[in-house]
């Protein structure tokens, strides 16, 4: 029924120009229809289908659901399944149903073709995500009745990724029929290879065995061109996985580099900060759809500012009533912090239940784009994006603002700092809130893609640690480097080892790697190193 | 080492400890089956699994305490010892079981015949006999332990970063375990035990032995530590804690002594581990969960790390608290108890119950002292 409205829709939108060329045989078409013959219908079926006449989608959809009628002066018209009538040649509303209207009949080799038809006519809609969808269908069955559809179709396609869909389907079709040329077939290769995805390479291992021996061996050829090529996008395709995984462990873990790289506390609770934000975007979508639902693609804009307030919030009031006792007393911080992460947690699932929390993505991070043969989810690319932004505003304020020069300072010689008139104290808890609040901001993120429930911190607190550690106790680059080279080996030995023992033999790798460099990638270095 | 031996015999805290345990061995199974069930002396099955299970982990705590209370190595994966080790028993009791199992096949456990398992791979050969499993329970923690801390100790691994390698070790095997093609049963882990040595797990006589089995475990575990900490060797362990790079210039090979506290820690880790699984009738991936480990470091810290009675103290006051709370109405608030004791016992109690009250015997003894002495001086 949608369907139905869509096509309505698509038809009242293109009703201004009529190619009159494809007028022409909608016209003959309808004729035939008019015949009362079962013969005739089906001629006048892929007649219409392949017109490219705007009106050609309700035609065929009203026949096959039964709502399209003749008279006997040859008048088509259509009912809509809300009761009004309009003229099938037209598309305009009539006043009243004509008198004398019969329907025009169906059997079972009819609705056949007007199944087939119906599909094939997705290809000339002007709804290009229909467009795509048929054309892929078309692809995907290689049915040659769909050729002339086909043909109209890729002399009339603007959009380019859709026109290289066509012409892949098209060409499916030549390489599979069997009665094709050999000329056909090459050319049709041809266009494979240059498609070189996935489809083209499926549709070339489906060659049959009786072609002639030069077109088995071009088939051969742009099979193994497509392959190599394909192999070639792999390594991108992970790479890029990888660049992604390894974005979600530097917003997961460049909050702890700042508490336990440059502060030495051991923040178990760290994840949970990660949770509270991820908690506070749910909050702000649930208020957003509740009072201002027009705003809900705004809704992260709104959420990161409140997600680092409150998670920076929380991160002063655990430093100011746990943590400034335990300065210089790493193992006990971090028996102290594991308390108020399972303090948390419960907090969380007391107040908002134990269940997943459905978060949702606004319009622009959700689609896909595709750059050769490689897919890139939006929502992934934002946080790509937003981890390299979080992260450079981080080095930003560490580097050039007074109060990141302070942090520096009481990291690097805490008496001297304090000497020079630094307020020691104040900075710790500053710093430990800012640590808490990148959390916070990284939750946001992860809400995006993960689930939202009271667990969410604990499944990235390890990795967090894995990342700092690696990387380097007290250096942000190191982090960066650290968390995309495990991202990336990550991915790297998933296809190999399945998930789970790839990030076994990360584990085990890193284990291995702390007996060679016990200081991570990038050590500190100088006076202030315990010896 | 001989002045060890004794010291931890002639010591009246330990000898107390001892006696209590050894008197509980004996006193609670027998109230357990020769007393009528309706008599006030009565201890009630139930009651003695949980007790065993208590002292199990008591016997953890005691593990944990030698290598962090002596020696600073918090370990934050001494679970995946006391995993491995109930693994390797809960492996022995699985071959027990038979063709008693839903698909009576009498070589394959139930959940590799359902996985279509056609025989019995490798690692599984020789837990039929219980003397090879007896030896596993030991030498497996032991023998990861070694490995693990030879690498660890020899390049100087210490302190956050021992203690965050160690969890990422427990979480690695959490996550091989959860694979059913580990051949260990995945996340259902095994279950389904029957018998031990041809008794029945469900009968009141071998439940009453495996209580006093562990409670004597726990004797041992304590006096093999007690002799350990006491004996020079412990003072170099205490010395490595305190000032770990004075103690190597002095040309103490420290990398040695950690490695070895370790390895005989994982190995009774292994033995609580053992003893525990035939208690509850299950072992599975979920005993390695990180949070395990920490909960286990808990225990002894609200005891008082360095006082090995603290440890097993610790095990059983935060278990009883926890058993408590969560069978009652409060259970929800269970989360937030924990969570408040680790927070109030690092900043309230830092030497735990028993270190605490020992701190206070001690000060009100010189307080004492000096209150007799200064009149004499008169």
């Amino acid at each position: 029924m949608t369907r139905f409205l869509r096509a309505l829709l698509v038809v009242g939108l293109c009703l201004g120009a009529l190619p009159g060329l494809a007028q022409d045989a909608f016209e003959t078409g309808l004729q035939r229809l008019a015949q009362d013959s079962f013969g005739e219908t089906t001629t006048a079926i892929s007649e219409i289908a392949t017109s490219g006449a705007p009106n050609a989608a309700l035609v065929i959809e009203a026949l096959a659901d039964g709502r399209l009628f003749f008279t006997a002066d040859k008048q088509i018209y259509v009912k809509k399944p809300t009761g009004e009538f309009i003229d099938a040649r037209t598309g305009a509303a009539l006043a009243a149903e004509p008198t004398g209207g019969s329907a025009v009949r169906l059997n079972n080799r009819v609705r056949n073709v007007v199944q087939g038809a119906l599909g094939n006519l997705g290809i000339l809609s002007s709804d290009p995500v229909k467009r795509k969808e048929a054309a892929l269908a078309v692809l995907r069955s290689k049915d040659a009745t769909a050729l002339p559809a086909l043909e109209t179709a890729i002399k009339q396609e603007k959009d380019r990724a859709i026109l290289r869909t066509l012409e892949t389907a098209r060409a499916a079709i030549f390489v599979t029929k069997p009665d094709a040329s050999d000329a056909d077939r090459l050319a049709a290769i041809g266009a494979l290879r240059e498609v070189g995805n996935q489809d083209a390479l499926a549709t070339l291992r489906g060659l049959p065995t009786s072609v002639s021996a030069p077109v088995a061996e071009a088939a051969k050829a742009a099979i193994g061109g497509i392959e190599s090529r394909l192999a070639l996008w792999e390594v991108v395709q992970t790479a890029w996985y990888g660049l992604s995984l390894g974005s979600v462990l530097l917003l997961a873990a460049i909050g702890l580099a700042i508490t336990f790289g440059v502060m030495g506390v051991i923040n178990m609770a760290h994840g949970e900060m990660v949770m509270i934000g991820a908690y506070t975007t749910f909050v702000v979508q649930e208020v957003i759809r509740a009072r201002f639902p027009g705003l809900f693609d705004y809704s992260l804009v709104f959420a990161l500012p409140l997600a680092f307030l409150t998670a920076g919030l929380v991160g002063l009031i655990i430093e100011r009533t746990v943590i400034r006792f335990l300065y210089g007393r790493p193992l006990e911080t971090l028996l102290a912090t594991w308390g108020v992460s399972l303090i948390l947690q419960q907090a969380v699932r007391t107040y908002f239940g134990p269940t997943n929390q459905a978060v949702g993505a606004p319009a622009f991070m959700s689609g896909l784009i595709e750059v050769g043969g490689l897919s890139i989810t939006l929502g992934r690319l934002w946080i790509i994006v937003f981890a390299f932004l979080a992260f450079l505003a981080l080095l930003g304020a560490l580097r050039y603002t007074s109060f990141g020069l302070q942090i520096r300072a009481v990291t690097q010689n805490r008496r001297m700092a304090a000497n020079m008139g630094i307020r020691t104290n104040y900075i710790d808890a500053l710093t430990f809130a800012l640590g808490s609040g990148i959390a916070g901001v990284a939750g946001v993120a992860l809400s995006q893609i993960d689930n939202v429930s009271p667990n969410l911190g604990q499944s990235y607190i390890i990795d967090s640690f894995m990342v700092v550690v690696f990387g380097g106790v007290g250096n942000l680059w190191g982090t960066l480097v650290s968390a995309l080279s495990l991202g990336i080996a990550n991915k790297i030995l998933e296809p190999f080892a399945g998930a789970v023992l790839g990030k076994i033999l990360i584990l085990v790798g890193l284990i291995l790697f702390v007996q060679k460099k016990p200081r991570g990638l990038f050590p500190q270095k100088g006076r202030g190193v315990e010896a | 080492m001989t002045s060890g031996v004794f010291s931890a015999i002639s010591d009246r805290g330990s000898g107390v400890f001892i006696a209590i345990l050894v008197a509980a061995a004996l006193l609670i199974p027998a109230s357990n089956l020769l007393l009528p069930p309706d008599s006030a002396l009565h201890v009630p099955t139930h009651l003695v699994s949980l007790l065993g299970k208590y002292l199990c982990y008591a016997m953890l705590a005691v593990a944990l305490d030698l290598v962090w209370g002596y020696c600073g190595i918090l370990s934050l994966g001494h679970g995946a010892f006391f995993a491995l080790g109930g693994y390797a028993m809960g492996m022995y009791l699985m071959r027990q079981i038979g063709p008693r199992g839903v698909y009576a096949n009498p070589i394959l456990p139930d959940f590799m015949v359902f996985l279509n398992w056609k025989e019995l791979p490798w690692f599984w050969q020789g837990f039929d006999m219980f003397p090879f499993a007896l030896l596993m329970v030991l030498v497996v923690p032991s023998l990861l332990a070694f490995v693990f801390g030879w690498l660890a100790f020899r390049s100087r691994v210490t302190g956050v970063y021992l203690s965050i390698i160690t969890q990422a070790m427990t979480y690695a095997l959490l996550l091989a375990f959860f694979r059913n093609d580990m051949g260990f049963g995945g996340n259902n882990g095994l279950t389904d035990f029957k018998d031990i040595l041809g008794f029945n797990l469900q009968a009141d006589g071998t439940r009453m032995t495996l209580f006093a089995l562990t409670a004597l475990g726990l004797v041992l575990c304590y006096w093999i530590s007690r002799v350990l900490v006491t004996s020079t060797f412990g003072k170099v362990l205490i010395a490595i804690r305190d000032a770990e790079s004075r103690t190597r210039f002095i040309g103490y090979r420290v990398e040695h002594y950690k490695l070895v506290a370790f390895t005989v820690s994982a190995a009774m880790a292994g033995l609580a581990g053992a003893l525990y699984v035939p208690q509850v009738g299950i072992i599975n991936p979920s005993e390695f969960a990180p949070g395990n480990s920490i909960e286990a470091v808990i225990w002894v810290a609200v005891g008082g790390r360095g006082t090995l009675i603290g440890a097993a103290l610790g095990a059983l006051i935060v278990n009883f608290l926890k058993t408590t709370f969560t069978t009652g109405a409060l259970a929800p608030y269970w989360l937030f108890m924990l969570g408040g004791l680790f927070i109030a016992t690092t900043l309230f109690l830092p030497k735990g119950v028993v270190g605490g009250a020992r701190a206070f015997w001690e000060k009100r003894k010189t307080t004492k002292a000096a209150a007799e002495t200064a009149p004499a001086a008169e």
